[in-house]
């Protein structure tokens, strides 16, 4: 089914794609879980100490971001890097090793991480849980990825690399760098020569720690589920309309100026903390800022449209995508909004943070991955799609889900944020805590259901991609979409 | 320029790390040293108190409850003064966690007792009506990690110059579970301490016969934040 002169070597990113739907099922599970527990408490005692909100809570965050959408992204690397690079891993044993040997480390480390999270083995910072000796592995997979994909670049026919190649590099580079930097640690059995050996302490204390955790935890969203995503998208949008990229002076000024705005960007999580003024100020103020590449690459997607939009009516690819930009557009103002400093104050510690991070990772990760997914499984199984049907349905159910989801966090967290600074007329709190808690109760059962219509969509997915890869109708071509681009 | 670096991935990379990399530089590294320096008369968590720290991850309590007093009117009035820098210089990690799905406890040894702490673990909704918090029955039974604990102090005392006295901790070098045995006998004192004002038979019986519960630990911890 090959139509160009090299032919490619998929077999690593369909590993990636089963890994990517397995993840999704059991994170979006697990996720589903956490928000009924929030509404009905008694679903924390079930499984004893490892059914609380508190031990779930890692495995979900974890098993999305590094397990769901890292397995997406690297789906697609693998998918991408070829015909843009027009090299194929045939060609390169050692390259074809290499990437498998990162699959499979890849998945040996999930394990590993779902195990010592359950059981409560934690250095306890948010997306960095893992204990050391599980980091020098997440540091070996990540060699590995970056001989692999250095490698195909050293041997790469067309010279110029691609959009999408950049954000890939930048995901490599940021988390490398910030994963190491976050988990300088000091294991404590080495030291003392006694007790658990996996335990650690970290190398900063207190607000040095914070500083340093969320200069990570920001950049870590920015990086994976912001880069590597941006990196699917310039490649599966333009692929699957036919349509080339609206501009690319666009694209190169939205990543130039993203990759610089980004990381000063963490600050914004320690407004009004016990870190300085002036980085406080910094954090909110880049945050701002950082509108401006974030639109740029959405209004760089949607202009790729451009006189093509009865698309969207006749392929559910294209409104999957087109609704992750618009999810991405709409994120990227809110994230700047909560921000401002004074409406910090407000919504920070409360749920509507937890709404603006799930509109971005429903509503542009997930929908973009699965488009990726999607347009890939016909390529990678040599069959049609089993079902646009069942697609076209999905993208409904799901996104009444997201909106279910961000409207209800928004009413909760704004409710909460307000109770608490509410005073009556002598100037005394008007509430206890626990009322502010009480009165959520009916948001947190909405915010479920709409994790549940999510869920469901996603095993639509799951079956979808399933029935593609097994029993759909074999195609004699790949499929080629609208208006036809080289590559 | 990018039309360049874009045929050489090489530097591409090179030049793309100098333009992530030195935000980080910026904003993090000049107040490095005075973020770091403890309050006045702030004094290093006991290695009981240690162990309940470990607990507290372990359960990861943190993403619920924040340990961060803003300065506003509404945060002083209902937890107290607010948190200074300091305050956290014996954090390894930090644990200001970033949600309040139940109240912030940087202060909470201010104004919750060991018996109001032993009763709300084992039954949260009895003590608060209304309650979403999980029941905690298993810290009454499972024993904290004393040695890893005890490690952990000696890691800071070695590595970042903590000052604990000979009195909190004994540190032997050649035999490093001789210092440990020695530092128990210290701990399990200020287990007792907490069990006396506590209730649960097993609890009394299990510190009695010279274990720790990991709820001791815990309290302990929970009582040192003020």
């Amino acid at each position: 089914m090959q139509q160009s002169s090299v032919a490619y070597d998929y077999s690593v990113s369909k590993y990636f794609t089963v890994t990517a739907v397995i993840f999704g099922i059991v994170g979006m599970l697990i996720g589903v879980i956490l928000a009924l527990q929030l509404a009905f408490p008694g679903l924390n005692n079930l499984l004893g100490e490892y059914g609380t909100f508190g031990r779930l809570r890692p495995l979900h965050t974890n098993g999305i971001i590094y397990g769901f959408t890292l397995s997406g992204i690297w789906a697609g690397w693998y998918y991408i890097s070829q015909r843009v690079l027009k090299v194929s891993l045939n060609e390169h044993p050692f390259l074809a090793f290499m990437a498998k040997l990162h699959f499979w480390l890849y998945a040996l480390l999930m394990v590993l991480a779902v195990v010592t999270l359950w059981v409560g083995m934690s250095q306890s910072k948010e997306y960095v849980q893992l204990v050391w000796p599980i980091d020098l592995l997440v540091v070996v997979v990540w060699v590995v990825w970056g001989i692999s994909m250095f490698g195909i670049m050293g041997v790469r026919r067309e010279k110029t690399i691609y959009i999408s190649i950049w954000y890939f590099i930048s995901l490599y580079l940021a988390i490398a760098m910030l994963y190491i930097f976050n988990n300088l640690q000091v294991p404590t059995s080495l030291i003392a020569g006694i007790g658990d050996w996996t335990h650690s302490v970290s190398l900063y204390s207190g607000t040095n720690d914070a500083m340093v955790q969320w200069w990570f935890g920001h950049n870590a969203v920015a990086f994976v589920l912001t880069a590597g995503v941006i990196a699917l998208i310039y490649y599966f949008l333009p692929k699957e309309s036919g349509q080339p990229v609206f501009s690319y002076k666009l694209s190169l000024y939205s990543f130039w100026s993203m990759m610089f705005v980004y990381l000063w960007a963490g600050g914004h999580h320690l407004i009004y903390s016990t870190v300085p003024d002036w980085m406080q100020t910094f954090g909110s103020v880049f945050s701002v800022i950082l509108i401006l590449p974030s639109w740029g690459t959405a209004i760089n997607m949607l202009l790729t449209m451009k006189g093509q939009w009865h698309q969207i009516a006749e392929n559910p690819l294209i409104k999957f995508m087109i609704m992750a930009s618009t999810f991405y557009m709409f994120s990227t103002l809110e994230g700047p909004i909560q921000a401002i400093k004074s409406v910090n104050a407000l919504a920070h510690f409360t749920d509507w943070i937890v709404g603006h991070v799930h509109d971005g990772v429903l509503g542009w990760v997930g929908f973009m991955i699965m488009a990726a997914l999607y347009h890939m499984a016909p390529r990678l199984s040599g069959r049609e799609i089993y079902s646009r049907k069942l697609m076209d349905m999905q993208f409904w159910i799901q996104t009444v889900g997201i909106v279910l989801y961000f409207t209800s966090m928004w009413i909760a967290g704004i409710t909460q944020g307000l109770m608490w600074r509410a005073t009556d007329q002598f100037g005394n709190l008007a509430y206890s805590f626990i009322d502010t808690v009480v009165a959520l109760h009916p948001y947190y059962a909405i915010r479920g259901v709409g994790g549940v219509l999510y869920l469901v969509g996603f095993l639509m997915f799951s079956y979808n991609i399933y029935k593609t890869f097994t029993s759909s109708k074999k195609l004699d071509k790949e499929p080629v979409n609208a208006t036809p681009m080289a590559a | 320029m990018f039309h360049w670096m874009e045929k050489n991935p090489f530097f591409f990379t090179v030049f793309l790390f100098v333009v992530i990399a030195y935000a980080g530089l910026v904003e993090i590294l000049p107040n490095f040293a005075d973020q770091s320096r403890p309050v006045v008369g702030k004094t290093p968590y006991t290695v009981l108190q240690l162990a309940g720290k470990e607990v507290y991850v372990k359960e990861n309590c943190m993403s619920c409850h924040s340990q961060m007093v803003r300065p506003f009117k509404n945060e002083t009035d209902r937890y107290g003064m607010y948190s200074l820098s300091g305050e956290y210089a014996y954090d390894r990690p930090f644990l200001w966690g970033s949600k309040r799905t139940g109240p912030d406890l940087h202060r909470v040894g201010n104004y919750r007792s060991t018996d109001w702490h032993e009763n709300h673990m084992k039954e949260p909704a009895t003590i608060v009506p209304g309650s979403i918090m999980p029941k905690y029955p298993w810290l009454f039974t499972n024993n904290a990690d004393l040695e890893t604990a005890y490690a952990e102090a000696v890691t800071v005392k070695k590595v970042f110059s903590t000052p604990y006295t000979e009195a909190m901790l004994t540190i032997n070098d050649e035999n490093p579970q001789a210092g440990f045995d020695a530092t128990k006998m210290t701990i399990l004192d200020e287990a007792k301490l907490i069990a006396a004002d506590m209730k649960d038979p097993g609890v009394k019986a299990a510190v009695a016969a010279g274990n720790v519960p990991e709820i001791v630990a815990l309290i302990a911890y929970l009582n040192s934040l003020k």
